[in-house]
């Protein structure tokens, strides 16, 4: 009943020691994510959060097999810590970190082509499958077990859109904040593709914002290649061209990437769009079967 | 960050890439002094090309000028030219004149809104011998994750009306960050551009040490429109154009020095020292948010019940009350706010955290227009009940959309 991660998910901590990650890893701990261990260089060998801490990320794996990462690294050392677990040969590779320099992840995102790992974020709340495994820094509790995928690119506007599914009683399967970054991993469309294949998962709500085109190569998929209904919302309806709307992707350049655009190409493809982001949650109700 | 043309022609410069001889000017007197400067550096009298300078300085009579003297208005707008700040002066005196003329002035044009833009600094530059105009342009595509080299034979104009009008006369390098940028790209560009002879090495030349500037200072944009092939086949960035990706500014500390804070909107250099996300806008709804897309989607809310937003503002996710007093009296400053919106999903941040701090930052600031509150997810209930016992006037909302409405409402 979910994508990418669930109860077999063995999570390792990179940047385990500092104070976010202390936070964090606590949480996913308390929600019941099995966390099997953490990085800091110079660390290794001692405990911290009662998990065993490793100098290294192939050491960390070689001990625990670990098959999912979160990065909570600063952005001078996060692009490195991306390419170690993909060295690694870790899986999936959450990075949560914010301010990443974009020609960093321009060099990540080459490695990752070639790559059997995956990446989401970076400056990405996480992901999370309900009851079953949380990575990342949302709220668990706001969320409930169920059959609906969510993507977005933001952050506490994710959780208003779970909230509201939640209060209209409809669960989630998994939901991925793909983060609002310019260059990133998994987008719209990795994502809906493995949704559009995971047998418990009804609906997908996808919530976009301003910048690049994502939303339209993702309506160009559902289009051509869902069975499944999708409902969407866009932000960033009354953003002024030029200005970087607090993440670095949130821009409309050159007049493109409006959320006007976004919209009338969803709607194109068949997908409905909330008028307001009060209603993600209704307009995700209005198309279940 | 954005820059002016001068310093990024001054550090285009250093990478090796052919820039007209120029200087800036801040004031009349250092103008006067540039002009002086540039017809030692040139030394060719008036009306010859420049092609001839070498045998010229010794000659050069005291009024002489280098073939003409470029004086352009230096601000972040683009349409410079067409708002009457590029003004090209065949003498000294004339130089002089249209110094006079531009600093000070109130630079109208297409970016800067109807208010203009008042100039307070001048590139006094040597002009050139122009034979053909052409663009080049370096930006991340975003669809294939790498830098993007664009060049068109159609300079002088807007890349983006070119991509319109002429979408096949933009040719496009894309650069694999394995290998970096390959000679062969530079040439297929040049060969493109309709460069011949020695121009194709000049250009190869040009777009190589330009590649490597936007690599170096970690830019998000570097634009040359136009660039110039001159009579004498020389390749030149006649106008430059470089923004830098503000998440590496950390390792270019000197660039931090290149900013120039007339160009910044104050309240938005005000909320960066408190690590607020914050952005001026038209509206009378002053908008405090935690998170980018939340603070957009809020004000797309405010829009659809009829309001207009009057900032973006994103506290973040560690707000402290330190931090919401500080928004506050940036939302507070702006006259023209005539109602304030709290819009918070506690995650992480608590909601009594914001309850609190709002409680503080109004008995800071004093509160002379409505606000409403709405507070969802972590301590909801103990975020609600600190603000009902403040005694503060405080609307609570129960949701996103009820709160969008009671502020249109109330500062209606």
């Amino acid at each position: 009943m979910s994508i990418l991660v669930d109860e077999n998910t063995r999570l390792l901590v990179q940047g385990a020691t500092g104070k976010t990650a202390t936070f964090h890893t606590r949480g996913a701990i308390e929600y019941g994510t099995k966390v099997v261990g953490g990085t800091s260089p110079g660390k290794g060998g001692t405990k911290h959060e009662g998990l065993p801490i490793f100098d290294t990320v192939a050491q960390a794996v070689a001990a625990t097999s670990a098959n999912a990462s979160v990065i909570y690294v600063p952005p001078p050392g996060a692009a490195d810590a991306i390419l170690e677990a993909e060295a690694a040969g870790i899986p999936l590779i959450v990075c949560i970190t914010e301010g990443i320099p974009t020609l960093d992840m321009v060099r990540v995102k080459r490695v990752l082509e070639n790559s059997k790992s995956v990446l989401i974020g970076p400056n990405c709340p996480g992901i999370i499958s309900p009851g079953k495994c949380k990575i990342g820094i949302m709220p668990g509790y706001i969320h409930k077990q169920g059959n609906v995928g969510l993507i977005s690119r933001s952050g506490t506007l994710t959780y208003e859109g779970v909230h509201q599914l939640t209060q209209l009683g409809i669960g989630q399967s998994t939901c991925i904040g793909i983060g609002g970054d310019p260059v990133k991993g998994m987008d719209f469309v990795d994502c809906l593709t493995r949704f559009e294949a995971d047998p418990d998962t009804q609906a997908v709500l996808m919530m976009g914002e301003i910048g690049g085109s994502s939303e339209e190569t993702a309506a160009a998929f559902v289009k051509a290649k869902m069975s499944k209904p999708v409902a969407a919302f866009i932000a960033g309806q009354t953003a002024p061209p030029g200005k970087r709307m607090g993440h670095a992707g949130a821009i409309i350049a050159g007049g493109k990437g409006t959320a006007a655009e976004k919209i009338a190409a969803l709607e194109a493809a068949g997908i409905k769009v909330a008028r307001t982001p009060a209603e993600m949650g209704a307009t995700l109700k209005s198309v279940l079967r | 960050m954005k820059i002016h043309e001068y310093q990024g022609k001054e550090l285009l410069k250093r990478f090796g890439v052919p820039v007209p001889k120029g200087r800036a000017a801040l004031s009349l007197a250092e103008a006067d002094e540039a002009i002086q400067w540039l017809q030692k550096e040139t030394g060719n009298p008036v009306g010859e090309p420049s092609g001839a300078r070498r045998g010229a300085s010794a000659t050069a009579s005291p009024a002489a000028v280098p073939v003409s003297i470029v004086v352009k208005a230096q601000i972040h707008a683009g349409g410079r030219g067409k708002g009457g700040g590029v003004k090209v002066a065949k003498t000294l005196e004339e130089a002089r004149e249209k110094a006079k003329a531009i600093l000070g002035m109130q630079l109208v044009t297409h970016q800067t809104g109807p208010e203009g833009k008042k100039v307070k600094r001048l590139l006094i530059e040597q002009g050139m011998d122009i034979a053909r105009e052409l663009y080049v342009g370096l930006v991340l595509d975003r669809v294939s994750g790498r830098v993007t080299v664009m060049a068109s034979t159609e300079g002088g104009m807007e890349i983006e009306e070119v991509a319109a009008r002429h979408p096949e006369k933009i040719m496009k390098q894309m650069i694999d960050p394995a290998v970096g940028f390959r000679p062969w790209q530079a040439r297929e560009l040049a060969f493109g551009l309709g460069l011949k002879g020695d121009e194709v090495r000049n250009g190869v030349k040009f777009l190589t040490a330009l590649v490597e500037a936007y690599h170096q200072l970690d830019c998000s944009l570097a634009e040359i429109n136009p660039l110039v092939v001159t009579k004498q086949g020389e390749v030149i960035a006649l106008d430059a154009k470089i923004n830098f990706d503000d998440n590496a500014l950390y390792r270019h500390p000197e660039l931090e020095e290149m900013r120039d804070l007339d160009e910044e909107d104050p309240s938005e250099t005000e909320a960066k020292k408190f690590d607020l996300s914050f952005i001026h806008l038209d509206g009378t709804i002053g908008c405090m948010v935690n998170g980018a897309g939340l603070a957009m989607a809020t004000m797309d809310i405010i829009k659809h019940y009829g309001g207009m937003p009057a900032n973006f503002l994103d506290v973040g996710g560690g707000a402290t009350t330190e931090k919401v007093t500080a928004a506050f009296k940036i939302i507070t400053k702006d006259p023209r706010v005539k109602g304030i919106f709290v819009n918070i999903f506690g995650g992480i941040m608590k909601c009594d955290t914001i309850a609190s701090g709002v409680v503080a930052a109004v008995k800071e600031v004093g509160l002379k227009v409505p606000l409403v509150v709405r507070l969802e997810g972590t301590n909801v209930e103990l975020g609600k009940q600190i603000l009902r016992d403040s005694g503060l006037n405080v609307v609570a909302a129960a949701d996103m959309a009820d709160g969008a409405k009671k502020i249109v409402g109330l500062a209606n």
